[in-house]
């Protein structure tokens, strides 16, 4: 990229920059509290409530409500990943040859100079040292490089060259992460369904749109259970599901919170509960100005005749909370009432008050008695192919800031050269790219460990 | 013995070596230090002991739950990592200046858990999304994180109670030099923001199994991610010319407020799903 000219070089360099990711990531940290304050996915009559017709005005314009996928902060996003991209082209071109060398070199000198240095001096011969340091060092670092020049033997040995490309490991993650997240936003849905204890469907709803999505199987809920602690707090839910695929029971199993199903990429979650509608109950008639009365267990959606062909009873629907004047009464039925040659009404028949409907003072009392109750569970269903690629980027986000931040290139030189006064002189010094004053500790130990070693003996 | 008591012990150690650590600053002392340095150990030990004896006793209520999952347990949680951590540094590096700094925040935590009439010390049920060994990874690594952040400000501090000239106060003699604050600043950094990330990715595989959403900008999350990015324009700084020293120091104070919020402003200020700790 080196010798391209003009504009499209002065971009290049304009995302190389470093100083470019602190820029964005401050925007990223700064506008990303907007979201935590500002009400998120509300209703326009909430904005105006809260902030006043100006201001709701403003968090149109910028898609304040639903800020994190606003176009703004995407933009963000999109430029942070060309950066980390050009940034890691640009850097990792200079540093291939230092990364994968054809040839592991090293520049003497440039060892010899280091402040970090340690001197041993001993009474033996270079050429019997020199054995004994190279199984040393080979033991301590790993394979030895020997050369000789002049009066002087070098051995070099390094270890940790491939450390060096943790920080790309780092940037390709979050490169990872982010098209698992668009990959999942474009393929993927999350939706919710409820499942009476007993039916079955195939059709859940986009949890914000409501739109349906068919699903290519079926779910049956068999089953719902909650228990809960003495104090009351809720224990555990759990639902017992069957998948149905072509008309065939494929399988069936319990899920809980925190215990999902997966099946052919679909994901069944656990997320609420409640009562049912029931199919039929058991229903008394009180035929007040006759004294008669008759019980029978009446349909959803079924017709009655009343006695004498006074009318007719239609019971039509169950609502598990009854608001009346300000109070809840409960699991309550509708019905409706027409009397021959009369218009029809509508009345609400609460299970816990049996009396409820005596108070109406009509001719006939109705009374929901007893019925069965039924559960139904609360799903939510979701796809998201992206997540193998999030989960990808987690770990080797994880595992490259690990390689960067606690390992490093480390190598380390020893040069022997015999002195005029018939010693040897051995020095040892090293390199390290990150943590040079880790370095120092390190090569005085490994001094103090080698002298040891040498005065020892040959046993090395 | 039970697990209130040695809490309690805990959080009298813990004081009492404060008032060492901020002896020796003020006196110039190095026998107060040393005996902070043996008050935090010891109260480190009646820490772990609490905390383990609470684990026991929770089962013995018949709930058995790891003890990290309220406000009050990870207050005490955080002294803990806190301490740990600090020890390490202690004997590793040999600085024992910047105590002085970091005592009063392990005090503080364990404290306020005890203290505040808000935070309860009942061992409560879980509820059900919380029943998760994801939950423990995700308490016990974004605690280390936060204790890595923490120590960080302490070392931070130390840039902005020195003169620029230290021959000038024989009172901040005891302070370490700046190229080793320098040093332990960005290895503390760099300790929190690799358990901060490990801490935020299992929270987001935890949530995944829970809810079926890995990442829903929940308030807490993203005030974790913007703890994050904080600690990230650090490392990136660091790199430039001229971020150095009370520069850079600035950063990382600026990074440890952003925890704070995150840990208890959320809970206070903001609503959403972690209102529990
Ligand atoms: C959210 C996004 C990013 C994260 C999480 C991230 C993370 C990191 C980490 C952990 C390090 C190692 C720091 C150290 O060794 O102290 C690093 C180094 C670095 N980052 Fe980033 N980074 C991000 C974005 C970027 C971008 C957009 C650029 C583009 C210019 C960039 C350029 C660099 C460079 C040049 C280094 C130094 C590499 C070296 O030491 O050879 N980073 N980054």
């Amino acid at each position: 990229m080196k010798n391209q000219d003009g504009i499209s070089r002065q971009i290049w360099v304009f995302f190389c920059s470093v100083k470019l990711t602190v820029y964005l990531l401050v925007l990223l940290a700064v506008t990303s509290v907007i979201g935590t304050v500002v009400l998120q996915n509300g209703s326009p009559q909430q904005y105006i409530d809260l902030y006043g017709q100006g201001i709701y005005n403003l968090i149109q314009v910028f898609d304040i409500h639903d800020m994190y996928h606003a176009w703004w902060f995407l933009l963000l996003l999109v430029l942070l990943c060309i950066n980390i991209t050009v940034c890691s082209i640009e850097r990792l071109s200079l540093k291939w040859k230092t990364i994968f060398p054809d040839q592991v070199r090293f520049n003497a000198d440039r060892f010899l100079k280091s402040k970090s240095r340690q001197t041993i001096d001993m009474a033996k011969p270079v050429n019997q040292l020199a054995e004994s340091c190279e199984r040393w060092l080979e033991k301590q670092v790993g394979p030895v490089i020997r050369q000789t020049e002049n009066l002087t033997t070098y051995l070099y040995s390094e270890k940790g060259r491939w450390s060096r490309l943790g920080v790309y490991v780092v940037h390709a993650s979050v490169l990872l992460l982010l098209a698992g997240a668009l990959i999942g936003a474009v393929f993927g849905f999350k939706a919710n369904v409820r499942i009476d204890e007993g039916n079955q469907t195939g059709r859940v709803f986009e949890s914000k749109t409501r739109e349906p999505i068919d699903l290519a199987f079926m779910i049956r809920c068999n089953e719902f259970e909650v228990s809960f602690y003495d104090t009351g707090a809720p224990k555990e839910f759990r639902s017992s599901l069957t998948i149905i695929e072509d008309g065939q029971e494929s399988l069936t199993t319990d899920i809980r919170v925190n215990h999902p199903l997966r099946y052919k990429g679909i994901n069944i979650f656990q997320s609420s509960y409640g009562t049912a509608a029931p199919d039929t109950v058991e229903m008394r008639i009180v035929d007040n100005t006759a004294g008669t009365e008759i019980s029978r267990d009446i349909r959803i959606g079924e017709t009655v005749d009343l006695p004498d062909g006074a009318g007719q009873f239609t019971l039509q629907g169950f609502l598990p909370h009854f608001e009346f004047r300000g109070h809840d009464l409960g699991e309550t039925f509708f019905g409706l009432v027409t009397l021959t040659g009369e218009t029809g009404f509508q009345i609400g028949l609460p299970v816990r008050f049996p009396t409820f409907d005596k108070m109406r003072k009509g001719r006939f009392t109705f009374v929901a008695e007893d019925f069965e109750k039924r559960y139904y569970t609360g799903l939510q269903v979701t796809r998201d192919p992206g997540v193998w690629y999030v989960y990808a980027g987690f770990i080797l986000m994880i595992l490259g800031c690990w390689v960067t931040f606690f390992m490093s290139h480390q190598s380390i030189l020893l040069a022997i050269t015999s002195l005029d006064n018939g010693q040897t002189r051995l020095v040892l010094s090293g390199k390290t790219n990150r943590n040079p004053r880790n370095m120092k500790l390190k090569l005085k130990n490994m001094a103090a460990h080698l002298e040891n070693q040498l005065n020892k003996g040959d046993q090395i | 013995m039970n697990s209130a008591f040695a809490l309690s012990t805990t959080t009298f150690l813990y004081g009492l070596a404060t008032v060492c650590y901020v002896g020796a600053f003020a006196f110039k002392k190095k026998l107060f230090a040393t005996a902070g340095f043996y008050l935090l150990a010891a109260g480190f030990l009646a820490n772990t002991v609490g905390i383990g004896l609470r684990w026991v006793e929770s089962y013995q209520m018949g709930i058995g739950r790891a003890p990290f999952s309220n406000m009050y347990e990870s207050l005490v949680f955080f002294s803990w990592t806190m301490v740990l951590l600090y020890l390490y540094v202690e004997v590793k590096y040999k600085e024992q200046g910047f105590g002085v700094f970091v005592s009063p925040l392990i005090f503080l935590s364990i404290a306020y858990a005890s203290f505040d009439p808000s935070i309860s010390a009942k061992i409560n049920p879980l509820i059900p999304a919380l029943k998760s060994n994801w939950l423990i990874a995700h308490v016990v690594t974004c605690f280390l994180g936060y204790a890595g952040f923490a120590l960080a400000f302490g070392l931070s501090l130390t840039y902005f109670v020195k003169p620029k000239q230290p021959g000038l106060n024989p009172i901040f003699s005891r302070l370490p030099d700046e190229e080793i604050i320098d040093e332990l600043t960005y290895q503390m950094v760099v300790f929190g923001f690799l358990f901060l990330t490990i801490g935020i990715i299992t929270g987001a595989v935890w949530a995944n199994s829970a809810w079926g959403k890995y990442w829903s900008w929940d308030p807490k999350e993203t005030w974790s991610l913007i703890t994050w990015f904080v600690y990230a324009i650090f490392l990136h700084l660091r790199m430039m010319r001229g971020w150095y020293g009370r520069n850079l120091a600035l950063v990382s104070i600026t990074g440890f407020l952003a925890v704070l919020f995150t840990y208890f402003g959320v809970n206070f200020l903001l609503s959403g799903l972690h209102s529990y700790s």
